[in-house]
């Protein structure tokens, strides 16, 4: 590992300040992707800014009947809340269908829309790989791509975003709040993670120093009839080929309104508009879930090795909007 | 540029100055001289390394030591105060829950926090989201639970209910 300075700031915007000067520098939190990738030596920052004990781990009721969830609250805590699992069921379901126990109780909030991508050739510094090394080239491209994007990907990079937990939050409509030199500032969830375009070495929207400090979940709704379902090489410890978060509202038999994401599929967690669209004032039978499912993969394009995920990702939003249907 | 930190280890204190590039598990094997949690693949993947960090069970592997300045770590070298194999341990010997035991105290440790977890009322994937207070260690949930401790063994299905007669046992910890 290369040497870094460590940082402990006093408070948050000690820490902030500190690495805006350190242009090199990231901030760190749980480090269970950031520490694994310093290791590997694809990630080589200078300066680690430590904001664990900074931020919030708490997770507060809002007036609104929503939920702020402190960037510091571990995934442990966030799936076991049981605000969370009664209201919010897709992200207590999310959270733990990733990762182990043990990366869980470091693992944070923040942190966890943070983490990097799992593509190979992001790891293998041996290879070229335009989101580690800009202009190198896209090696999964061509080469080896059964877990890579069917959606949003562009010719210099196919990756996809693992994190199971920023899926339930885009389904949810989370609301992520930013300190940074500039201030405090919102950002919807979907707006945090970009697509790689020509900048595959940008993975989300934020500016250097910029600190996500809570995550805002706005009030529940229909969320609580709402899933996380995983798909993946096996039962657990593994991330998703496909998954999908959703929440359902049906009555009298008719689709009333629909939340849909899903993972695994593009270098951000792939908001379904379109099969929501598709879904409202729909008979809720298997005919209408298809039919949405099928008008959101319309648009996939998929690489040598990955079409399976087209189909899966078909079926399971099938399967998952009738059980939500009848639940 | 070594920086100087405190940790307490299995009930006692040190003082030591680590480079920041040393993780807990490097400060414990080599700093301390705890071997117990053991390097099998150093990036968060196998377990073997896991240890209680402030109570709660973590891969060792990837936490900077300097990022846990004053922590109160517990290894299997702690488990057994004063001498006496803790519940875990000796069911784990009772069973047979190990062959090479390279995995076995990351197993041990793991299995301690995760039973306290579910008596804390800490769901699993294959938990409901209904379920409330302590949840049931069956068979289904030790696995789901267990799952980043590999045993390239292959011994789980000693381990399984090992950790299922500890906890059955009672709360003994």
């Amino acid at each position: 590992m290369k040497t870094f300075r460590y940082d402990r700031a006093g408070d948050i915007s000690g820490a902030i300040a500190t690495l805006a000067k350190e242009r090199t520098g990231v901030f760190l939190a749980g480090g269970t992707n950031l520490v694994d990738l310093m290791k590997l030596g694809v990630m080589q920052p200078d300066v680690l800014v430590d904001v664990r004990r900074l931020t919030s781990t708490e997770i507060q009721d809002l007036p609104d009947g929503g939920l702020r969830i402190g960037a510091a609250v571990t995934n442990s805590e966030l799936a076991a809340d049981r605000r969370v699992r009664s209201r919010y069921p897709v992200l207590s379901q999310a959270v733990l269908a990733g990762a182990s126990g043990q990366l869980r109780n470091l693992a944070t909030t923040g942190g966890n829309l943070l983490q990097r991508t799992r593509c190979v050739y992001f790891y293998d510094t041996t290879t070229p790989c335009n989101k580690r090394e800009p202009d190198t080239g896209c090696s999964a491209l061509e080469g080896f791509n059964f877990g890579h994007a069917i959606f949003g990907a562009s010719r210099h990079c196919v990756a996809t975003h693992p994190s199971d937990m920023a899926v339930a939050m885009t389904a949810l409509d989370a609301v992520v709040r930013i300190q940074g030199p500039g201030g405090e500032r919102e950002l919807p969830i979907t707006e945090l993670h970009r697509l790689p375009g020509h900048e595959p070495q940008r993975d989300t929207t934020l500016e250097h120093a910029e600190l996500i400090t809570a995550v805002d979940l706005p009030p529940p709704g229909f969320a609580s009839n709402s899933r996380y379902r995983k798909v993946r090489e096996r039962a657990s410890y593994a991330f998703a080929l496909v998954s999908v978060a959703a929440a359902l509202h049906v009555r009298d038999d008719v689709v009333r309104d629909a939340r849909i994401a899903l993972g695994g599929v593009a270098h951000k967690p792939w908001r379904a508009r379109r099969a929501e669209d598709a879904l409202r004032g729909q008979p809720a039978v298997e005919e209408s879930f298809r039919a949405a499912a099928q008008a959101e993969l319309e648009d996939a394009a998929p690489l040598r090795e990955n079409a399976y995920k087209v189909t899966l990702a078909g079926n399971v939003m099938t399967r998952m909007l009738l059980d939500l249907s009848v639940s | 540029m070594g920086v100087e930190i405190t940790l307490r280890a299995d009930g006692r204190g040190y003082r030591i100055e680590v480079d920041p590039r040393t993780t807990l598990l490097d400060a414990l094997r080599e700093h301390l001289g705890i071997y117990g949690p053991k390097k099998g693949c150093d990036h968060g993947q196998c377990g073997a390394c896991t240890i209680l960090l402030d109570g709660m069970r973590v891969n060792s592997c990837l936490a900077l030591a300097v990022a846990h300045d004053g922590a109160e770590i517990t290894t299997a070298e702690g488990l057994a105060a004063g001498g006496e194999l803790h519940p875990m341990q000796r069911s784990f010997i009772a069973r047979d829950a190990f062959q090479c035991g390279y995995c076995t105290p990351g197993q041990i440790l793991s299995a301690v926090g995760m039973v306290n977890e579910a008596q804390a009322g800490w769901p699993s994937q294959v938990t409901g989201d209904a379920a409330d207070g302590e949840v049931p260690l069956t068979d289904e949930e030790i696995s789901e639970r267990m799952s980043g401790n590999l045993c390239r063994c292959g011994a789980y299905a000693n381990i399984v209910p090992a950790i299922r007669e500890a906890a059955e046992a009672g709360r003994f910890w």
